[in-house]
């Protein structure tokens, strides 16, 4: 989709602390998103230290570490979500194709990396309303209901809602509404696509369905997913992000990261010696 | 002294697990039928208050029935009493106040709710329960005395002026009028509206929002096009709780109203309103059957005000569900 | 930034100014009317005004001693009608009784709360002014009394229920018996919130007017006993106002900022208890 419109930037992965790199990976990889050493303040706290990594293209990137690391914080910082937070400040620098988000408008950066939210929150609106809301107020080249069916399409919820489509999102259930708030964020054709713990509060089933959904979205667009479910990580992703208190411990390739941790305490994680 | 029984009290109001005798001596038998009383009082007193709306005005509902509602006429001599004026009156003046106060009483609420600091919202918030404190006849010595004067020497030559071509603003511009009550009342109302608004969009789940800016719309797009939407329930709750009081309202419009039951289209013209001919003329009724419309006039206000009510509640109950139980998983 | 953002973005700015507009407009009128009763007012206010009998019609250095102390004698009775009834009503809903009782007195008492204020003078003429032939005041602390009582059940309810179930766990495991929880635990830990909702309740009927006009009607000498009309702040203010005199307009914003200033007090005052701002002195 948009990987063939604007080019990304060939960046090499930033070196990480401790663990080696697989050979094969910072030749081919092209970074759609580059995090250059990054801390974030809540006021006088300090929640992220030092954060950086980059976030390779068409891949799925997992984020994962026990409650309170920082994961979701660094997800956030991403689409410029923290700045709807009063006291939130963010140092460092954050790049999108080589730009810095910092610098560009934040409306239309948020319209280049779409977010979905731990709990489905689709809008009071009927189905296709809620896909359509971000065509409509960004603007749409192709004809409405058109691109609606092609994202509902993309995940996965057409053929159950195709004659549902003004009906209320509130009568779908829990997964389908998670579904359709991936097809919301898709519609409006964003680069990276960031999940915030999607799956949490839904249950196995659904959560199978949106796994291989993602797997197959990043033909689409480059994908960042945040888990506390390390299963699921292992999964799902291509490349997974350990932190720890603020910190990012390690950064590899998926299997290299779940089979041989370079750092003792991404393995101490991994085999569940804490959470 | 021979062995004596405890039973442990069960904890929770219900007290059926002792007997009757225990919970006598105890006094808690005596206190349930005494709290019951009074609260039955309260049952009590709101059936005998519709009870006497409605025997105290049957006289004037069989003679008059339903042409009560479309005659204009109001004549004490000839004992023939019919109440449009005063509901077109009363429902003119709510209209023209709803007309400025939903604006800006929703702009506010937008304001304290969505961009203004936590604190700096709850020190407006607390002005404006103020406002909402300042009693009725206080709104009506503001009315005479300012707004009257105002309305007469300022904003009706004005709006005659500008546009006058509307049967709006025709007529003479004598100060008082239902444009005048309408902007007292606008101002008596607004606080309700502040307060409930504010306390819906308060309650709508952040994620909403959330969701909207990340689709990248502007903060108003994500207001306006999500938040407020999502809130429309209760919103409207408020503007039904605003209306109820702006029918009800009495001493306020009475003051600036002009007191001429006439229908006008003009918006300059004296008019009347059913609360205010009650006060002026209840206790001076010169026949039962006077006194009888007056108390079916009552009845009308009273039926229109709890049916405004019930539908505020019911709506702003069923908003503030639904913020909380989202996501039905 | 392509033309159709730069709108939107200058949209969103332009609206959301328009909100603080609305904000500012509405406190402000607030601010105004304080304003302009304590110019008007404060100015008129004299050692007359509380201490002298309203002059005959024309002459001017009268006062509103008789309503002043007419408004005192209706409140207090309004106080002793209304809120026994609200206050023992909420035990009854909170300790003792069952969902289909306490949804029907809630439902009943939310009613009498939106009954307009003259119907509810209409509801008090007809029962307490008509048989007896005559106006008093005893009618008009029973029509205030009447929208005393949801305001003081609605919030006492509230507060009671508010208290936390252990603690009455507590009471009565050791024994207490179920008057004696509420007595000894339940209300003095709603303590707070109970005196703020029977403030409020007096502060809301302190400034009514409509339900007097026809029961305490008015009096413009003092009022003996209960049984005869009494004047009152607020319907001195009303008669005032509408009346050719200047004295007396002048009278009448005196007794608006006084009037207005009491209520305000009380509402500043009963917010504070509630949060903690004051100690209250424990029963």
């Amino acid at each position: 989709m948009n990987a063939s419109v604007r080019p990304a930037v060939s960046v090499n992965l930033p070196p990480i602390s401790t663990s080696g790199v697989a050979k094969d990976t910072s030749a081919a990889l092209t970074m759609r998103m580059t995090i250059s050493k990054v801390n974030f303040f809540y006021g006088t706290k300090q929640t992220l230290f030092d954060v950086s990594l980059g976030i390779a293209t068409n891949k799925v990137t997992s984020l994962i570490g026990p409650s309170g690391c920082g994961k979701s914080t660094l997800l956030r910082t991403l689409n410029r979500m923290h700045e709807t937070v009063r006291g939130a400040r963010l140092e460092g620098e954050i790049l999108l194709d080589g730009q810095n988000i910092l610098a560009q408008d934040v409306t239309a950066h948020r319209r280049r990396v779409g977010m979905v939210f731990q709990r489905p929150n689709p809008f009071p609106k009927s189905i296709f309303d809620n896909v359509a809301y971000g065509l409509r107020i960004n603007g749409s080249k192709t004809p409405i209901a058109e691109a609606v069916e092609k994202s509902l399409r993309h995940a996965a919820l057409w053929d159950e809602v195709k004659d549902h489509l003004h009906k209320s999102a509130y009568e779908l259930s829990g997964g389908q509404q998670q579904r359709l708030c991936i097809a919301r964020a898709l519609a409006v054709e964003p680069e990276v696509l960031l999940l915030d713990e999607p799956c949490s509060a839904l249950d196995p089933i659904s959560t199978a369905k949106i796994e291989e959904l993602l797997v197959q979205l990043k033909d689409l667009c480059t994908i960042t997913i945040v888990t506390h479910n390390m299963q699921q990580a292992a999964r799902v992703s291509d490349f997974t992000a350990f932190l720890l208190t603020g910190q990012l411990i390690e950064f590899s390739p998926t299997p290299q990261l779940f089979t041989t941790p370079g750092d003792a305490r991404t393995e101490a994680y991994i085999t569940g010696r804490f959470g | 002294m021979a062995t004596t029984t405890t039973t442990v009290p069960s904890a929770g109001p219900v007290a059926g697990s002792r007997s009757f005798v225990s919970r006598l001596r105890e006094g808690d038998e005596i206190a349930r039928m005494i709290t019951f009383l009074f609260a039955a009082s309260v049952v009590l007193i709101t059936l005998l208050l519709v009870f006497e709306l409605w025997q105290g005005s049957v006289l004037s509902r069989h003679k008059f029935g339903f042409s009560f509602f479309r005659t204009s006429v109001w004549d004490p001599i000839f004992d023939q009493f019919g109440a449009l004026p005063f509901i077109y009156g009363t429902l003119v003046t709510a209209a023209v106040s709803l007309f400025i106060a939903v604006p800006l009483g929703i702009g506010a609420a937008i304001f304290l709710a969505e961009l203004a600091p936590a604190r700096l919202s709850d020190a407006l918030e607390f002005f404006i329960d103020l406002l909402a404190a300042v009693p009725s006849v206080i709104y009506g010595l503001l009315g005479v005395f300012i707004v009257v004067p105002l309305m007469r020497d300022f904003l009706q030559p004005a709006l005659k002026n500008s546009l006058g071509f509307l049967p709006v603003f025709q007529g003479p511009a004598y100060g008082f009028g239902f444009l005048t009550a309408g902007i007292v009342l606008a101002i008596m109302v607004i606080p309700y509206i502040i307060s409930v608004s504010r306390e819906v969009l308060l309650s709508v789940p952040r994620d909403q929002r959330e969701a909207a800016l990340s689709l990248g719309s502007t903060r108003w797009e994500a207001t306006w096009k999500v938040v407020v939407p999502f809130a429309r329930g209760g919103i409207m709750g408020s503007i039904f709780l605003a209306l109820a009081r702006a029918l009800g309202e009495t001493m306020a419009v009475t003051m600036v109203i002009g007191n001429n039951p006439v229908v006008s289209a003009s918006l300059f013209s004296p008019g009347y309103s059913i609360a205010a001919i009650i006060a002026n003329e209840l206790t001076e009724a010169t026949s039962n059957l006077h006194y009888q419309s007056l108390i079916e006039l009552g009845l009308v206000l009273f039926i229109l005000t709890f049916v405004l009510n019930g539908l505020a509640r019911l709506l702003i109950v069923a908003t503030s569900q639904r913020g909380a139980g989202m996501g039905n998983a | 930034m392509s033309s159709r953002l730069r709108w939107r973005k200058f949209l969103s700015a332009f609206m959301l100014t328009m909100t603080g507009v609305c904000a500012l407009v509405s406190v402000s009128v607030l601010f105004f009317i304080l304003g302009y009763l304590v110019y008007h007012g404060g100015t008129s206010i004299s050692w007359n005004f509380f201490t002298k009998l309203p002059a005959p019609v024309g002459e001017i250095g009268g006062g509103m001693a008789n309503a002043i102390v007419g408004s005192g004698k209706l409140l207090l009775l309004a106080t002793l009608f209304g809120v026994p009834i609200g206050f023992l009503g909420a035990i009854y809903l909170a300790e003792f009784s069952g969902g289909t009782t306490a949804f029907v007195v809630r439902y009943a008492a939310d009613l009498l709360n939106g009954v307009p204020s003259i119907v509810i003078g209409i509801f008090a003429y007809a029962l307490a002014v008509l048989p007896f032939k005559h106006f008093s005041t005893l009618a008009g602390g029973f029509a205030l009394g009447l929208m005393m009582i949801p305001i003081t059940l609605r919030s006492t309810e509230e507060f009671l229920r508010g208290v936390p179930k252990a603690l009455r766990e507590a009471s009565m495991a050791l024994g207490a018996s179920k008057w004696r929880t509420i007595t000894s635990v339940i209300v003095p830990a709603a303590y707070r919130g109970i005196l703020t909702a029977i403030l409020l309740a007096f502060a809301r009927v302190a400034g009514e007017t409509a339900p007097l006009l026809f029961t305490a009607f008015g009096n413009r000498f003092w009022s003996n006993g209960w049984n005869q009309p009494t004047a009152s702040l607020p319907a001195m203010i009303y008669a005032y106002a509408i009346s050719p005199y200047d004295d007396w307009h002048r009278q009448a914003w005196a007794a608006g900022l006084v009037l207005l200033g009491l209520i305000l007090i009380i509402n500043i005052v009963a917010r504070a208890i509630l949060s903690r701002g004051i100690a209250v002195p424990r029963a």
